[in-house]
């Protein structure tokens, strides 16, 4: 994790292993939630971004693609201090 | 493998959680980075958030290295995840693109246990060459 100015967590809008810009982000356009949705499926690249994080005792920033080149599980959950 | 977790929580509030209840959970606590998508940008493009609930669903995500997603799971919040399906999968994958797509690996594939590989053979022949035992 790179110790970096603690930004928001964004999309990037570019998928991995493609320069941003290739794609705008999903609020730039008018379709935005059903254009991003359906490019998130199985067998297509993930879409970049990036967000502030915790690890270790540090805040730090972390880029989805600077992952590549590892395999990545990433969990979303609905929220610290909750049950399960 | 990486693991990252993400929630609309602040990282101050990951900070919180892991010190004062991961480490009673976990020695040290968790070793990976918490992650914080606060307005739920990224939850909306991964389509996990719930603009009611204002949180993001249980999504799980196996990317590979070339940042190809290789499976997706997306749970309502009462129902934790399995890990131990989550590393059988990631062990799967891994599998296979070891072997560069030769092998496949049929339901409830263990390593160790016998993969399938896909080709004129072995149509009509999965019968002979796996047992519906081999699921389980």
């Amino acid at each position: 994790m790179k110790e970096l100015k603690i930004g928001c967590g964004k999309p990037t809008g570019a998928k991995l292993g493609e320069s941003a810009g290739s794609g705008k982000p999903a609020e730039e356009t008018p379709m935005g939630k059903e254009i991003s949705m359906a490019a998130v499926k199985v067998g297509a690249k993930a879409p970049d971004f990036e967000a502030p994080a915790y690890q270790s005792g540090k805040f730090g920033q972390v880029k989805l693609s600077d992952y590549l080149g590892k395999w990545v599980v990433l969990c979303f959950y609905p929220g610290d201090f909750t049950f399960v | 493998m990486e693991l990252l977790s993400i929630s609309v929580d602040s990282h101050f509030v990951h900070k919180m959680w892991q010190d004062y209840e991961l480490t009673k959970m976990v020695e040290g606590g968790v070793p990976f980075p918490m992650l914080s998508d606060g307005p739920g940008n990224i939850g909306r493009v991964y389509g996990v958030y719930d603009e009611d609930a204002g949180v993001e669903m249980r999504g799980r995500f196996i990317i590979d290295p070339d940042g190809v997603i290789q499976a997706i799971e997306i749970l309502t919040p009462p129902v934790g995840r399995n890990v131990e399906e989550l590393i059988r999968q990631v062990k799967a994958f891994q599998h296979v693109r070891e072997t560069k797509g030769e092998e496949a690996t049929p339901s409830g594939w263990q390593p160790g246990k016998p993969t399938l590989s896909p080709g004129p053979d072995l149509v009509g022949k999965v019968w002979e060459a796996w047992k519906v035992e081999e699921a389980f």
